[in-house]
């Protein structure tokens, strides 16, 4: 399907051939049935009533959005086709980030591969770490200690946290609240500074690794922990007053891009999209990992299924989460942050410096690597943009045989044509920043 | 009771090793487990069949749909009857009900490397199939828009394929002079 007749030499440099939209003079009755249904099967009245909203040929335009337009979050390019300012059809494509980050995680080992995957989803880094990390453990069949699960859900929630006011920000800015965007940056860098302070680096952590984590918490770590719960809840009184009391805002988003439930689990769609349609699903308590079953919160639900109902849950996601970490705060246990296993945790520094096999053993465990029991696992958490998971092949070596991230916003991104039917030129920024894609997740 | 129990145990051991132990089913397919995750091993042609049985099950999404190419590892463990081929279709899939998992792995052969698509139960397979088929190579029967996703239209081989040259060259932009 690739077209060969002559194009502008410039157009044949950027064309993506066959992946694009098809004009839709071009495009057979079936199938534009299915792009307008965005690839949701209709029912025969559907149908009917799609049929006749056809339009001619030389009525409608396409046009590109994307891959360099601010409001993508990235490299996304969306091609729409337009008729006046109605978005009658929309084919994201994707692939501009695409750096083969799961053939790069089969040439590193088990240790290595944090550093990849920390890499894809850059808005929410632990939590690709996380995944992987479970996935390792459960080939391995190693438990971690109960300080390192604490340790990780107090890191996650407060990744949670920065990545939701990352969304507060962008969703301002693409709506044109450009203070917002200031506000929620501003307490996104307070969050990102915690982490830090454990991590050593603002993203890319590398600091959930198989069998625990890269090191204990720092000294003062609660104070720090305190002092940003302290600050958050005036904050986002803030952002109640500056964006959910003000009626363009509402205006914007209230209504705008649409889903139903059913739809949600047709597409594969997870997260706050899904529960924004009242559907109450999160992994943290519907199927828990490490210990989300030991603690409170709650699971915030919309009802309409709308931009707003995203935005909504999102903002009150960060509540949540802010009640998770305080109880982390509480509950966190002593002991090990990482398990002392010699397959898979190196000897402690002050070892090294006394005992050979000890140096031995490190330089081991760092250039070969621990291997890991043939065999194959899925592991999935809850991320800040819904189920990811991890499917890791082994065959007994120290680098995985296949390791493939299930990307959230990869899936996610997969409901924007159907989104998009329909509305507005102006909207389709406010659907794209509500389904809060990141592309370098994306892309992989 | 402990006694019986430790007899079961006894008993376990040689059970393992005496291959007359029926193979376990679940919707009339093989099952094994894989750290306590229910496999399903379909044959290709039972696979649509099986889709359709799930989803009336109540296993509503397919979560993850990907492809492993095992040209170079021997060591997976098949249930008897099913001949390993050297790609799998490895699909997840998710009952929100009842709160469990399930993954099908489907065995591809590479002379005809073709699959059933899942696209009209289950729409939200359409990026993965098309990810599966840019990486692979693996053709999806009956998807609407089998397009590469992530590679450039025009690139040459799937880059999961094990036999595809992996290193570290120079990136190939699309116009940029070649061996630069």
């Amino acid at each position: 399907m690739t077209a060969t007749h002559e194009l502008p030499a410039n157009v044949n440099q950027t064309s993506e051939g066959g992946q694009e939209l098809t004009s839709a003079g071009v495009v057979a009755a079936g199938e534009r049935l299915r792009e307008l249904g965005a690839v949701l099967r209709m029912s025969e009245n559907d149908a009917i009533v799609a049929e006749r909203e056809q339009v001619p040929d030389d009525e409608t335009m396409i046009i590109n959005m994307g891959p360099q337009h601010p409001s993508t979050h990235g490299v996304l390019r969306l091609m729409l086709e337009l008729q006046g300012e109605t978005v009658l059809r929309c084919k994201p494509i994707i692939g501009y980030l695409h750096t083969g980050m799961e053939r790069t995680g089969e040439e590193l080992t088990y240790l290595q591969g944090p550093t990849n995957v920390t890499r894809m989803d850059y808005a929410a880094p632990l939590f690709t770490e996380l995944a992987f990390s479970l996935t390792v453990e459960k080939l391995l069949e190693i438990e971690v200690p109960e300080r390192a699960i604490w340790i990780r859900m107090l890191m996650t929630e407060m990744n949670r946290i920065s990545s939701h006011l990352l969304f507060m920000a962008t969703n301002g800015m693409d709506l044109g609240a450009v203070s917002m965007m200031l506000y929620g940056w501003r307490e996104r860098e307070e969050a990102l500074r915690f982490l830090q302070e454990v991590t050593g680096l603002r993203m890319n952590h590398n600091f959930i690794r198989p069998g625990g984590v890269a090191a204990d918490l720092p000294d003062g770590w609660r104070d720090s922990v305190l002092r940003l719960l302290d600050m958050l809840p005036g904050r986002l009184a803030e952002y109640d007053t500056l964006l959910n009391q003000q009626p363009i805002f509402r205006e914007r988003l209230q209504g705008v891009g649409a889903i139903t439930a059913e739809e949600c689990l047709a597409l594969g769609v997870t997260g706050p999209i899904l529960r924004s349609t009242g559907y109450d699903w999160d992994l943290r308590r519907d199927m828990p990992y490490l210990a989300f079953d030991q603690v409170e919160f709650d699971v915030v639900v919309g009802s309409y299924g709308d931009c707003f109902d995203r935005y909504a849950i999102r903002l009150a996601e960060i509540h949540e989460s802010m009640k998770i970490v305080r109880q982390c705060l509480e509950k966190m246990p002593k002991g090990d942050y990482r398990i002392q296993d010699k397959k898979v945790t190196p000897p402690p520094r002050a070892r090294i410096d006394e005992s050979m096999e000890a140096l031995i053993h490190h330089f081991k465990i760092f250039t070969e690597g621990f291997k890991v029991p043939e065999g194959e696992a899925y592991v999935s958490i809850e991320s800040p943009r819904g189920e990811l998971g991890c499917y890791i092949v082994s065959d007994g070596s120290s680098k995985p045989y296949r390791m493939h991230v299930r990307a959230p916003s990869f899936v996610n991104l997969q409901s924007l044509p159907h989104l998009m039917h329909g509305s507005l030129v102006a909207d389709a920024v406010a659907i794209i920043s509500s389904v809060d894609p990141i592309l370098g997740e994306v892309d992989r | 009771m402990t006694d019986i129990d430790a007899q079961g145990g006894e008993a376990d051991t040689p059970a393992e090793i005496a291959p007359e132990i029926a193979p376990e089913t679940l919707f009339d397919t093989l099952l094994t487990r894989s750290h306590e995750q229910l496999v399903l091993h379909p044959t290709r042609e039972s696979y649509s069949a099986l889709l359709a049985t799930l989803h009336a099950a109540g296993y509503h999404s397919v979560i993850d749909l990907c492809g492993v190419d095992y040209l170079t590892n021997d060591s997976r463990q098949l249930p008897a009857d099913i001949e390993p081929e050297r790609f799998e279709v490895v699909v997840n899939l998710i009952n929100h009900r009842e709160r469990a998992r399930l993954r099908l792995r489907v065995q591809v052969p590479e002379a005809d490397a073709v699959v059933p698509s899942a696209f009209n139960l289950y729409p939200g397979t359409e990026a993965m199939e098309r990810e599966t088929f840019d990486m692979f190579g693996i053709t999806f029967e009956g998807h609407p828009d089998l397009t590469r996703i992530l590679m450039p239209e025009d690139w040459i081989g799937h880059p999961l394929r094990k036999d595809y040259d992996s290193g570290r060259i120079p990136v190939q932009f699309k116009g940029a002079p070649a061996n630069r």
